[in-house]
């Protein structure tokens, strides 16, 4: 029953903190203890998938094609790792990095909401439950992106809000069009039809309904608008928890889906795989080099990065789907990481706009190397994640000869690096703007725009506490490097799996 | 039938659409309710229909399976309204919060978020 561990532990922290009150210390415990408490457990369940395979629990004892099928294989049980350590993190930076208001109003409880959609989306079997979870998922963000009613939240709210429910309804939609295709909403029980069916083109009228509502989700070229006029509003604890999680479950739903229904090379479909992510690298990271404020470059990066991702999907070999993982791994912890050093520089200078800011390196260099580290793993230089990851994905494209893409995806890590030396090098380097006392720049900007200004803790005075959390996401894009060896075994074995859906297929309907 | 629901449900989807690319947040709002029930009427459609037959039961001291209707995606639908409630009541609060802050409903006044 370890299987229903993801969904159990969040749900009843939830209830625990409906029954706390409103005491922010006893939130803060149950939240954080929570947070630590599904970390143990999936790490208990990765383990044991390493062991014995692939976990399936029938809920209710409703054999598979019929009841709900609760399914645990590798890639499911590696991405539930990474988020809830992700997720522990900012759990832990939130507890200085939001106003003592935001814990009031229950950030702990549509904190685990979010985790109990995310570790359900990650374990539903089926087409339906997993919709569900999304829904439980994309509600909880809603209530996380306007928590605290700030104007600007509100309208950022609104954007993402209204582009997630379209995602939503096509979702739902598609759904409904597969089961009257097919007669069933297991995943496996689909990929069966589908695989025995003598005419499989029947069905790309619902996968490409899939395809755009996941493509929402993991804001892919023509559907990202959304993200980058909305993830800089929150705080910054909120929108580096949204960055590690929410884009990468809808790039989870697409890569099951690709590998469960398309296995062979299917020229329209790779097609579409590679032109959508080649212009979401390209349009991503000019976006980004054109912006000031660091939370919208770092939210246009999110954009550019996921067409790595779509990239490795389309190339349709066991290698690429393996790099893809370990790029997508690496960009969650590297990009929460950067957010968070962000969301530093802004307690230390009331500010993030790079044009407001400067000299940052002379006056702390910890500060420094905590953005240093996940911003050059993001641009790729060794021996950090982000190069093997590059380096990875660049060698399977020119393996199965996508040279035109591939060249691309060169350039774009160039431009990259560009953008994150410009973060490094306006906030870190230069000299503090004239007139700006240091911890004052707030007050230099303009009225009217939608910084605010100054936080609750006095600037230039950075808790230690504060550190650590974003100094232990730093040093694991270090780790996850050096070992990148140990970690690409484990995703080459998910990505075999992968590859072979009958596995999967035999695992769930026995 | 099938005919009808399916033209209901298409001039539905178009309305919904149509709505969301107006300019009011109410009138987005309302789209989002088109869309929504839309698509619950598109998988209520789902299975075919079966005119006049309970879901599941069969009628006392019959013996051979009659055809019945699809219980599933009744349950789909049940399930898919109940979250479309809670959607609306989002947004509504939104919309309420949104207004009153702003004092504004229109649309081309949000691109705040959107200018560096």
């Amino acid at each position: 029953m370890i299987t229903v561990l993801p969904i159990i532990i969040p749900l009843t922290m939830v209830v625990l903190l409906l029954l706390a009150g409103k005491k922010t210390r006893w939130l803060k415990t149950i939240g954080i203890s929570g947070a630590f408490l599904l970390l143990l457990a999936n790490l208990a369940i990765f383990h044991q998938v390493r062991q014995q395979g692939i976990l399936v629990t029938q809920a209710g004892g409703w054999e598979a094609p019929h009841g709900i099928t609760l399914v645990i294989d590798l890639l499911s049980a590696v991405m539930l790792v990474v988020t809830s350590f992700t997720a522990l993190v900012v759990a832990i930076y939130s507890l200085r990095g939001l106003e003592p208001q935001h814990h009031r109003y229950r950030f702990f409880l549509f904190f685990h909401t979010l985790m109990m959609g995310v570790g359900g989306s990650f374990i539903a079997g089926d087409l339906f439950n997993m919709y569900v979870w999304f829904e439980v998922m994309v509600i909880s963000s809603f209530v996380l992106i306007t928590l605290g009613s700030k104007k600007e939240q509100l309208e950022g709210g609104i954007k993402y809000v209204s582009m997630n429910l379209v995602g939503s309804f096509l979702f739902l939609a598609a759904i409904g069009l597969v089961y009257g295709k097919t007669g069933t909403l297991n995943l496996a029980d689909i990929s069966q039809t589908v695989r025995s069916s003598d005419q499989p083109f029947l069905m790309d009228s619902s996968f490409i309904l899939f395809f755009m509502a996941f493509g929402i989700k993991a804001a892919v070229f023509p559907f990202f608008f959304w993200l980058p006029s909305s993830y800089h509003t929150p705080p910054v604890a909120i929108t580096a928890l949204f960055t590690g999680l929410l884009t990468k479950v809808g790039i989870y739903a697409m890569i099951r889906f690709f590998t469960l229904y398309i296995s062979e090379i299917n020229p329209f479909w790779q097609n579409l795989l590679l032109i959508v992510a080649a212009l979401t690298m390209v349009i991503g990271v000019l976006t980004a080099a054109s912006q000031f404020d660091i939370r919208r470059i770092l939210s246009f990066h999110i954009i550019s990065q996921i067409g790595y991702m779509i990239m490795g999907l389309g190339f349709f070999s066991a290698f690429a789907l393996a790099s893809a993982l370990f790029f997508m791994i690496h960009n969650i912890l590297a990009k929460t990481a950067a957010f968070l050093a962000g969301g530093l520089i802004n307690e230390k200078t009331g500010s993030y706009q790079l044009k407001s800011i400067g000299g940052l390196f002379n006056e702390n260099p910890w500060l420094g190397l905590v953005f240093f580290l996940p911003a050059m793993a993001l641009a790729g230089l060794p021996p950090l994640s982000g190069f093997f990851g590059k380096l990875f994905l660049i060698k399977s494209g020119f393996e199965g000869g996508h040279f035109l893409v591939t060249g691309i995806a060169v350039w774009v890590g160039i431009v990259t690096l560009f953008s994150m030396l410009k973060i490094w090098n306006e906030a870190f380097w230069k000299k503090p703007p004239e007139g700006v006392v240091a911890g004052d720049a707030g007050a230099m900007e303009k009225p009217g725009t939608l910084q605010k200004p100054g936080v609750s803790i006095s600037p230039n005075k950075l808790k230690p506490s504060m550190y650590y959390p974003v100094a232990i996401l730093a040093f694991s894009t270090v780790v996850f490097g050096v070992f990148g060896g140990w970690f690409m075994d484990v995703l080459q074995d998910a990505s075999e799996i992968l590859k072979e859906p009958e596995i999967y297929i035999r695992a769930v309907l026995k | 039938m099938e005919i009808t629901l399916s033209i209901v449900i298409g001039v539905l989807y178009t309305a919904g659409v149509y709505l969301l690319l107006r300019r009011s947040l109410v009138k987005l709002i309302l789209g989002i309710i088109f869309l929504s029930n839309a698509t619950n009427l598109l998988i209520f459609l789902s299975a075919g229909l079966t005119k006049g037959e309970p879901a599941f039961a069969q009628k006392a001291g019959e013996e051979t399976a009659r055809q019945v209707a699809d219980p599933l995606p009744q349950a789909l639908v049940l399930t898919a309204i109940v979250i479309g409630f809670g959607i609306v009541a989002f947004t509504l609060a939104l919309k309420y919060k949104y207004h009153q802050k702003t004092g504004t409903y229109d649309l081309d006044q949000v691109k705040q978020t959107d200018q560096s």
